[in-house]
Order: C-alpha cells, then structure tokens, then sequence
C-alpha cells in the first residue's frame, strides 16, 4: 500500500480552511459513546486530551510521570511562534510558513507547515485566555522577541520558562475536564503496547508503574503524544524518562516511522564533566546574541581562558560566517565547534568544548551605560561593573543555572559549552490528518515527523505541539471517528487484548529471567556512545555501517546479559527502563540504516560525502526530495516507502549563510 | 573550582511499598566526584547496588534541570537539600565533603503517602487544581490576545506566582505540612489575571476545601515554605490567599 | 487564630496601660481607683465575658491546629535542620501558648478571683476595703511568683513576637509598603508590653517602687 498523504485539493492557503469546511463531524449525542485513548501528556496530549473532552469525547489520558504537569514540554525556555505581526514587521501566515519550510531545509510537508502557520496565532489567543502569563509591556500589551533564522520579532514567551507556563496552561484545562468527568487521568502509566482489532487500533496494553499490574484499555482511537526519541544518545536535553517506548510499539505493529536519522543538535549545552554524567543542559540560544564563541589558536593549549591574549584566539563563526558570524543556524553552529574540538583546539579538562565569551559584550554595555550617565573618565573596572549589571539583566538566571551547575562564574570567565541533542524532527509518519499508517492510531507533536523537515527553527515546537492538540486534532479525528458512530465499545476480553497483554507479558518476564551481569543503564551509555560517535553532528557510509553491527551485536549482548533487580509485579524503575532501553537500541539501528540511506546532507543530517568544497552541507533535492517511511518487517529488517515532497510555494534553494 | 573526589555514608530511607514500614539503611559510597549532582551520586549508588546483586534505590526524577518538579529528596533535614531556590537534581556534590555523612528522606505527610523509598504520592495536588485552578474557557472561545491588555505590574506578579512547579517542598518542609503556598500560587495567579475574575470567588473556595479535604496541616506562617521553596515562591501569595477566601466565604450565598 | 489573637493583643495594652499606674509611685491610689474603675463599669464588666470567650476561643482553635498538623505528619522527620528555614519561635507557638495557659491559670487565681471574691463573697462587704495594689505588692516579695512571672512574660515576647505580624499574613495583609511597617510596630509592641509586664514583679521585688 502506498502512503497517501490525504493533503487536500486546492490553493496551499486554502486547504485547510476547505478541508474544515467539509469534514465528516460527530454529533454531540454520538461522541458520548466514543471512546479516546490519549498517551502522553505534554503540549501535545494535554491540549489534545482537555479539547477532546471538552467537545464531548470519553478520554482517558495516560503518562508514566506522577502527574501530567510534569512532561517534558516543561522544560522548553525560549519561547513560541505565532503569525500575530503585533510588531508591526512585516510578518504573516505566510513568512512564517516560508521561513519554516526553508528552515527544515526543505524536507517537511508544505501543507501541513502551512497550516500550522495558520493556527498558530489561535494558539496564543488560547493559551491568554486560559490564564498563561506572557510577557507584557508597559502598555498592557503582549511583548515578542527575535529567535534564531528569522527576521520578524515573533515570539512570545514568560521568561525563561515559556514551555513550563504553556504546559500548565494545558494541564489545567486537562484537570478542569477530569473534575467534569470526561476525561480520566492515569498518571505513572506506561504504554506497552496498542492493540489491534481488525486492522484498527482499538486499544492499549499499559502497566502500572506502581503495582506492575498490566492493564487493558479499549479506545475507539489511540492518539500517540509520546514526544521524541533525543535519549536514544543517552545524553541529551531530554528528561530522564523520555522515550520512544510507545511510537517503536506502534511501528513495530505497522506504523511507519519517517525520517528517524533527523536529529537536532544544539550548540549551545553545558558540556559533559565526566563519565557519571546522566543529562545535558541546555543554555539557552539567546546567549549567541550577546556571546562570541572561541577556540584558543594553539593545540593542547594549557592556559586559562582570560590569560590567552586576544590575537591567540580563534573566533572562527566569524572567521568562517563573517555575515551572520556567532548567529548562524543551529546545525551549521554546532558542526562548527565539533571541528574544531576533533582537531584538537576544544577547552576544558575534558577538551570537548568551546568558550562562549561575555567580556566584549560587558565593556561595549558598560561603556554605553557610563556614556548614559555621563561619566566620561570612568575606569576600566567602573565600565565591567556597569557592563556586568546589563547582562545580568539580560542573562541572569542563565548565568545562575550555569554557575550551579558547573561551580563557575561566567561573569569572570568564558562559558563552556558544546553541543546537545535536543530534540528529533523524525517520528511516526502521519498523513495530513496526524494518522499514523494504522487506522485510528494518530501521532501528535514531536512524536510525529511532518512539519520541521531535517531541521527545526527555534520557538517552533511549542508551536506545533499545541497546533496539533488545539487545533489540528479536534477537526481530523472526527473524519475517522464519523464512520465508527456504530462500533459498540470492544471488550477488553477480546483475543486481541489477551493476545496483546500475553506479548507484553512474555517479554517482561523474559528481560526479568535473564538475570545476566551488565546493568541497563550500562547498556544504555554504550548505545548512546555508538549513536553519538556514529550516526550524531556528522555521519559517513563506513561509520554508519559499523554502527549498524555494533548496535545489532549490543542488542544480542543485553538480551542475553543484562541484569535487572527486583519483581514484576511491585514498583521497578530498572525494569521500566530496561524496556525503554530495548526499543532504543532496536531504534538506533534503524536511524543508521536511515542516515546511510541519504546520502545527502541537509539541516541536522550531515553527510561527509556530500558537501561542499569548503566544508558546508550539500542538499541533492534529485534524488533526496522524499520523507523515508520505514515500514517494519521483522527483525532489522525494514522496507524504506518514499513520500514524495512537492514544493508548489517555496521552491528549494541551497542554505548560505557566508 | 577546584575538583575534589569523596568517600561518604548515606543514610536512606528505605520502604517497599506504601503498606510495608520502613527503616534507615545505611550505605558506602567513594570516589564521588564533586562536580557531580546529587541524583547521579544516587545513579552511581544504584549501579553499585545493583552488580552486587542488591535492590537499588527508588526515587523520583525526570527532566534534572530544575522544571519538573519530579525530584523530591529531604536531604539533611532540608527540602531539596542544603543549596537555597534549588531542587533535588540541580544540587551538586561540591556542597558536601569528604568524610561528610548524608542522611536522604521522602517527603512525609498524610497527604503524600510513600509509595517506595524515596517515592512519595503528590496526586493531592492535582485534585487541588482540578477543584479549581483553571479558568474555563474552552478551546476555540478565546478573543484576540492583545484585547485584553492586562496591567504589567498584575503580569508580573501572576507570572512569578505561576513559577511553582509543584514538586511538595513547601509541604515538606512546613512543620504542619500545609500546602498554602502551593495552592496560594495558583489562586493568586488566577486572580491577578482579569481572565480570572468571573470564577475568582468559587475557586478559592473549591481550592481551599480540597485541600482540607486532602489532610494537609495549617499554615502557622512560619514561612518555611518561601524559604525552601526551589523557585522563591512569596509567602505574600499566602496572604492573598487568606484575602480572597476571606472575601468570598463572606459573599457566598451559599 | 489571627483575629482572637488581635483581639487580645489589643487587651493587653489596657491592661498593661492600667497596671502601668504602679509605676507612678503613689502607694498604689491611682492604680487602685483603676482597677476599681475596670472591676466595676458595665460596659467593662460585658467587655470581660467578652474577653474570656476571646481568649477560650483563641485556646480551641490552638488546639485544634494542634491536632489537625500533628496528624497532618504522622511520620516525622528522622534529621530536620528546621532553623534553616523559619524561626524557633514561629514553630513554637503551640509550646509557648501553653506555657502562656499555665502561667495565665496562676495569675488568675491570684488576682482576678481575689478581686471577684471580695465583690462578691459576704455581700461583697470586703469590696471597698480591697487593695489590689497590696495584694501584688505581698505577692511579689516572693522570689519564685516573680520567678514564675518572669517566665510568663518571656513566653508572652516570644508568642508576641510571631503572632502580632503573623495575624496580619493571616487576615490576608500583606503588602510590600505596609509590611515593613506592621512588622515594625509589631516588635516595638512586643518589647513594650513585655518590658512593662516584667518591670512590676520585679520592681515590686527590689522596692523600686512604694
């Protein structure tokens, strides 16, 4: 069967005001009897679940934290995008759709870019109505700021925690609609597997994390909202628990999975300190307005930072980008300063990192302060006093983080950071509608693929977390849901569900009886390690294929040597994350087979083999232009089924940014 | 900074599940760096205990880097430990010493029973917010966000109240486990907010009766809660708390 | 909790303002003639029952916050390092309240019921020859009743001390202006009232005073 995209007819700036307009709808008495399962409970699902119940829907709504309040959406800094040209700049529906199609590198969806653009400005109406504190102005008015790649101030955000103030946005329509009754909450629940009934995902294995009982859920429709697979390098800016436990579930059970080897890699993270590391953190991308990156000049150089003068330094973003120097996009960003660390110049006792460096930034603000104030003859010292005070205003609570984090002053010396995986652009492959390659199996944000192409732009996946659960989801369900007024509620007695919960229960008692000698965590590093050296900021045909074994000799190693404590049945955090670290491994090899598959370099994909003479990615939009599908057939074996990209509005042309 | 290895003792609180009764057990650790956190010392523990064939430790965590509010660890008698505006998994190891003896507890109170070691059950607080901290507007019913400019100083104020991650601190460290600064965070920005107007009185009410209902303790005010709280969290917002069920207990007509 | 607690803040500075007459020095007239004045207006004597049921009222409610925390903790801290957070006092409203309850108990049964029985016992045929002021000034030779006193006061400081800004947080005011303010006033109240109370038991006992 071939994917079809279902992207309706029409003018790209009317398909979904069209598609709106003549969708199947579910009537109020009808979607009392429908059942939705919701999984996940970030941007996406909560906005998903609260909306859906809103309009009448019976939802339940899992996630496997203590409370949906505590998916990983939280954790998201910067900010949201929204057409709302409140500046007065010049935006629109159509330049942030524009500059997200070019930002993706041209590898995403136009339709569905396009509509995301579109709703976008619904999103903050929303989110204000619902009591989520942006910043304002004096006037009372909501303030934006400029993010990374665009030329409009279009972001809105509550300082430095706009994903935390979104989420709890969303999280307090969940809980109003689980007080009414429509929807009911099943926190530390996990998902394990969806459950199939002719064809159609009619449900889901889930277990519950305290007692360890398997539980079955029947769902007229299963909607995945299970975020990304970043963890699958075992550091990253993801939260501990996130993992692609629910999507792989899906895939393996028919679901494709699109363009799992597009990753984004952001190149401002505090760097690794040492092997016992567990996380990465991320500093925010706004410190690149104020910060210049550098490396020392010499190799193995043994200085501190402020003892290297300045002719000894290598500001090489600005050396090689003298246009958009510290403020070239992420991907080529973080390429950069992995170059220069492989060649020997990186800082740091682990010399995997660069400096980002604030004391030009504090004398050009001091001196504009001590001009300010008139103080002609202010000393030297006077100037980085007053320069110090501006940046703090600005970066303070950075400052702060990294100065906990790492035990030093920024203010006093250059930070170092290097790049983090941050977030995955590949996910399962949905059609316009967000339906997975199952019937009645849908997935929603960062769990899905279709909108950010090889690279995502900054401030945009609050954005289209919340366009899917908002707004998206609400109107393409009932496309499917119209026709399934009819089918009664399927018990879950049903073989299906039996058959499903004896698969996941086979599997949990044969990771528990292997009883080897390796702990998962273990397991976990030496798979991030592979994926990170092999298949991370730059990929070749030779490394990839040894990743390819090594992960495939990894996976017989754990399933025959890694140990777990404790019982099934009882609270076992080992246990859950063994099972998350099995789909990983199982997913790190097919984000191999898909990054040596395209042998082209785009956005956060960077083939060796394709580039340009002086070091830059190079798109091959001839043989390239296509979403790789990949359809599971058993064991590491999969089947690529390419989805056509056409660029009908904004036609592709090679990045510079010289 | 310099960086420094340590040997210590912890002294964890150790508990099977909600029902069973628990005890101290005391553990070795070495060669702790100290630029580790204070969860991957824990991680490095587990790991220990888990070769040698014992049952690790469970405690809640997720996105370490300070947000979630997932990590809750009464470390030395302190909520979230010794650093201030800090959680769990932001503290770092350079706050202890070699030779230094750590003693790691759950948060305890009747409204949030343990449910394995350093585990404990904060579902109380969800109820809380489902009793009323929302303001009900459907998707789709909302007007244009810049038609209704809201005063920046109320913007401010709600925002840092919005700050709380919920994560118990508060309820932890008050003697009394009350959790008045956590549902005084929600009620305040709510009604600082002209969005939270119509429901202002009914939510302060609903708010403040599920709570007791939950068996939280009273506040006393002895402001433990602002202290330990990782994201500074005004006790003013307890004040105002008292002001609007004040107000409304004496409007309601019910 | 904040407002009986107001109420008998506000108690304490008439009677602490009544018994301060002792310290005029005049064999105790002036303050006799007040205490006479406050034993036997109506409007004072309903004020009185008014008073006591303020006062019962604030002892209920303290023990039923006692009850409702203790039980809202049934497992205690094994370390806690409480004075990190908050001040010992703050935590120690209930101790101090019922050291204040104890010493309350023998002041009443020293002053109050020997008023209350000489108005009343006998036709109140001892009532104009009553003389309070002698009755303390007896009482407080005594190096233990000063003793006892002195320890009641000290308890009174340290429950004045947080209860008099802590009522304000209570009835919901606080404000970034005002606060500093109450706060303020809160501790010269405490320190004056307190350092009144104290004086007379012990200027009784050194013979300061006449």
């Amino acid at each position: 069967m071939a994917l079809n995209s279902k992207i309706p007819a029409g003018p790209m700036n009317e398909k979904w005001n069209d598609y709106k307009g003549h969708v199947k709808l579910v009537n109020p008495a009808n979607k009392r009897k429908l059942e939705i399962i919701v999984v996940g409970t970030g941007l996406a699902g909560a906005s998903a679940a609260a909306s859906l119940g809103e309009m009448g829907y019976k939802v339940k709504a899992f996630c496997f934290q203590d409370s949906p309040r505590r998916a990983h959406s939280i954790a998201a800094q910067g900010g949201i995008n929204a057409a709302k040209n409140y500046q007065n700049d010049g935006d629109s529906v159509f330049r942030l759709f524009y500059d997200t199609v070019k930002g993706g590198d041209y590898r995403a969806r136009e339709a569905n870019v396009h509509r995301l653009a579109e709703v976008s400005s619904s999103i903050i109406d929303q989110c204000v109505a619902q009591g989520v504190p942006f910043a304002r102005e004096y006037g009372g008015l909501l303030s934006n700021r400029s993010f990374g790649g665009t030329q409009v101030q279009r972001t809105f955000y509550a300082a430095g925690q706009t994903g935390q103030q979104l989420l709890l946005g969303a999280y307090s329509a969940l809980e109003r609609q689980v007080a009414l009754g429509n929807v009911t909450q099943y926190s530390r629940h996990e998902m394990l597997d969806v459950v199939k009934v002719d064809d159609k995902a009619r449900g889901i294995i889930a277990r519950n994390l305290v007692t360890g009982e398997l539980e079955r859920h029947f769902g007229h429709a299963v909607l995945l909202c299970t975020g990304g697979y970043g963890n699958v390098f075992y550091l990253s800016t993801n939260a501990m628990g996130s993992n692609v436990t629910a999507a792989w579930k899906a895939h393996k059970l028919g679901a494709h999975f699109a363009n799992p080897c597009f990753t984004q890699i952001h190149p401002t993270c505090i760097p690794v300190s040492g092997d016992h590391q567990s996380k990465l953190t991320l500093m925010s991308e706004s410190l690149r307005n104020d910060g210049r990156i550098w490396v020392p000049q010499q190799k193995n150089e043994t200085r501190k930072a402020v003892d290297i003068p300045e002719e000894e330094r290598d500001y090489y973003l600005e050396r090689r980008y003298p246009a958009f120097g510290n403020l070239v996009p992420r991907d080529v960003a973080s390429r950069a300063a992995k170059e220069r660390c492989d060649d020997g110049y990186g800082v740091g006792t682990t010399k995997m990192a660069v400096y980002l460096d604030f004391s030009d930034s504090i004398i050009r603000y001091g001196k504009i302060e001590a001009g300010k104030q008139g103080n002609v003859n202010a000393s030297e010292a006077e100037i980085i006093e007053l320069g110090k005070d501006v940046v703090k205003e600005k970066y303070g609570n950075l400052f702060e983080m990294y100065d906990k984090i790492t035990g030093e002053n920024p203010y006093e010396t250059p930070m170092r950071i290097y790049p983090a995986v941050h977030y995955t652009m590949g996910g399962l492959w949905v059609d316009y509608e967000l339906q997975t390659s199952i019937k009645g199996l849908y997935a929603l944000g960062e769990a899905n693929f279709s909108d950010h192409g090889a690279n995502r732009l900054g401030a945009s996946a609050l954005m289209q977390g919340l366009a899917d659960g908002y707004f998206v989801i609400p109107y393409t369900l009932g496309s499917y849901l119209a026709d399934d007024i009819a089918t009664k509620s399927i018990s879950t007695d049903h073989p299906a569900f039996v058959e499903a919960e004896k698969k996941v229960s086979d599997r949990i008692n044969t990771l528990m009886n292997i009883k080897g000698t390796k702990t998962v965590e273990s397991f976990h590093k030496r798979l991030g390690k592979i994926i990170w050296d092999k298949c991370g900021m730059s990929r070749n045909a030779k490394v990839l294929q040894e990743a390819i074994e090594e992960v495939q000799a990894l996976k017989k190693e754990f399933w025959s040597d890694v140990r777990i404590p404790g019982a099934i049945n009882e609270m076992n955090p080992e246990l859950d994350k063994a099972g998350r670290v099995a789909d990983f491994i199982e997913l790190g090899e097919l984000m191999c087979k898909d990054a040596l598959d395209r042998n082209e370099s785009c956005g956060g994909h960077f083939r060796e083999e394709s580039q340009t003479e002086d070091g830059e990615a190079k798109r091959d939009d001839e043989n390239y232009n296509y979403v790789a599908a990949w359809k599971y057939v058993g064991e590491s074996n999969w089947e690529l089924e390419k989805e056509e990209l056409n660029f009908e509005i904004v036609k592709p042309s090679q990045r510079s940014y010289k | 900074m310099e960086h420094y290895n340590m040997n210590l003792t912890l002294k964890v609180w150790k508990q099977k599940n909600t029902n069973a009764s628990g005890s101290f057990e005391i553990y070795q650790v070495k060669d702790i760096s100290s630029e580790m956190s204070f969860l991957e010392m824990f991680d490095v523990l587990n790991e220990q205990l888990i070769l040698e064939g014992k049952e690790p430790i469970a405690f809640d965590h997720d996105c370490r880097e300070g947000i979630c509010g997932m990590c809750s660890m009464y470390i030395n008698g302190r909520a979230h430990g010794p650093w201030e505006k800090n959680t769990t998994c932001q503290l770092h190891m350079r706050a202890f010493k070699d030779g230094d003896t750590i003693v790691v507890e759950p948060w305890r109170s009747k409204a949030f029973p343990v449910i394995k070691d350093l585990m404990v059950n904060r579902s109380a607080f969800d109820r809380i917010i489902q009793a009323g901290g929302y303001i009900s507007v459907n998707t789709g019913n909302a007007q244009d966000a810049n038609a209704l400019p809201i005063d920046k100083k109320n913007a401010d104020d709600a925002f840092m109240a919005a700050a709380c991650i919920g994560c118990g601190a508060c309820v932890a460290a008050c003697k009394n486990s009350s959790a008045m600064l956590f549902v005084s965070a929600k009620v305040s920005q709510l009604a600082l907010l002209p969005q939270g107007q119509p429901e202002r009185e009914s939510r302060v009410l609903n708010m403040v009766a599920q709570m007791d209902k939950e068996a939280f303790g009273n506040c006393t005010n002895t402001y433990a809660c602002e202290a330990e709280c990782p994201k500074g969290i005004s006790v003013s917002n307890i004040a105002r708390l008292n002001r609007e069920y004040l107000s409304a207990s004496l409007s309601t007509e019910e | 909790m904040g407002l009986t607690g107001l109420f008998l803040v506000t108690f304490l500075i008439v009677h602490a303002g009544v018994n301060a007459c002792i310290f005029i020095n005049d064999g105790g007239a002036t303050f006799n003639a007040a205490a006479h004045f406050m034993s036997h207006n109506w409007v004072i004597r309903i004020m009185e029952i008014g008073l006591f049921a303020g006062l019962i009222a604030h002892i209920l409610q303290g023990l039923l916050l006692w009850k409702q925390n203790t039980a809202a903790r049934p497992t205690k801290y094994a370390m806690s390092a409480a004075n990190e957070n908050s001040k010992w006092y703050s935590r120690s409203m209930g101790i101090l309240g019922s050291l204040l309850l104890i010493f309350l108990v023998i002041h009443i049964s020293k002053f109050f019921v020997g008023t209350k029985v000489a108005m009343y016992a006998d036709g109140g045929a001892n009532d104009a020859s009553h003389n309070l002021y002698l009755e303390m000034k007896e009482e407080f030779q005594k190096w233990w009743v000063v003793l006892i006193y002195s320890l009641g006061v000290i308890s009174l400081f340290w429950h004045l001390l947080h209860g008099f800004q802590s009522a304000f947080q209570t009835l919901g005011i606080n404000h970034k202006r005002y606060t500093p303010l109450i706060k303020t006033i809160g501790v010269g109240y405490t320190f004056i009232i307190c350092l009144l109370f104290l004086l007379m038991p012990i200027a009784f006992y050194f013979g300061w005073i006449q």
